[in-house]
């Protein structure tokens, strides 16, 4: 029972945060509620029993990724009038008209398929592996480095090229 | 699907919402900077259908060497590539805003003409 309120809680939060991230005028209010988003889904992924990932993006996105986003919209100052107004165009409305069709149409897919598919009782492996600790740290980091070293090795060269392309392009004059 | 019980429909159908939530921002706004943050909400939505895949499995036996927990690993990679991305996009942000004095993507069409 406390499951199901908690999603609820956390999902209506997540859709909500989401919707004013596209809303917002002013981009660090939509910032700001990019934080809100990226809390209330490491809620939902801890329902999901990840606890691993829950804290990675707590980390990851609600630390790093949001600093650098805010340090990025004080950088560049926007004034009140560069940000422009928010207008309602035809293709505005019938763009978004179509993204919610769809959605519905795809909610609607979802639901049927998953039906068909999940004959039975649905296996639950955080139930299954509870006792080997399923989503945890030690879990998740056997399945890592037992077998996804190499790609492992290859995000740490990701991220330094990152690094590196991130101060080069940013650079005026090196 | 009850409304009671959570099931995987449940995670789907909050993935399906919230990327759909992204796209709508990727294309209807024209700030440079919040189109980014869409696609950061778009990352998450895919994030959220692996970790649901690997806690309710379809298939008795995973294919990945590593069990259905694969799953989690491949979200700790995306988490890494959106992380770089965020890194990269922001730094060609600032580059275009130093040239053009401006964020707004209808106005980046040098390579159109």
């Amino acid at each position: 029972m406390a499951e199901t309120i908690l999603f609820y809680v956390f999902a209506l939060g997540v859709l909500f945060a989401g919707f004013q991230v596209v809303w917002q005028r002013n981009p660090l209010h939509a910032a700001l509620s990019l934080v809100a988003a990226f809390f209330f889904l490491a809620g939902i992924y801890v329902l999901l029993s990840a606890h691993l990932i829950a804290v990675l993006q707590v980390m990851v996105y609600a630390g790093a990724v949001m600093v650098l986003f805010v340090f990025v919209i004080m950088l560049l100052n926007l004034k009140d009038e560069e940000l422009g107004q928010t207008t309602f165009t035809a293709w505005k409305v019938i763009g978004s008209s179509a993204i919610v069709i769809t959605l519905a149409v795809a909610g609607f897919t979802i639901h049927t398929t998953l039906s068909k598919v999940y004959v039975g009782p649905v296996r639950d492996l955080a139930r299954e592996q509870a006792v080997g600790g399923f989503g945890g740290l030690k879990a998740v980091g056997s399945a890592l480095y037992l077998h996804s070293v190499l790609p492992f090795e290859i995000t740490s060269l990701l991220l330094l090229v990152a690094i590196v392309g991130a101060v080069i392009v940013a650079k005026g004059k090196i | 699907m009850s409304l009671t019980q959570i099931g995987p429909h449940h995670y789907l159908i909050l993935a399906a919402a919230l990327f759909a939530m992204g796209a709508l921002g990727v294309v209807l706004r024209r700030n440079a900077l919040i189109v980014l943050m869409s696609i950061e909400l778009m990352l998450n939505a895919v994030n959220l259908t692996f970790l649901t895949f690997s806690r309710f499995p379809l298939v008795p036996r995973s294919p990945m060497q590593g069990g259905f927990l694969s799953g989690h690993a491949a979200v700790f990679f995306v988490i890494a590539v959106a992380a770089a991305e965020a890194a990269v996009g922001l730094a060609i942000v600032i580059a275009v805003f130093r040239s053009r004095i401006s964020v707004n993507v209808d106005e980046f069409d040098s390579l159109k003409h």
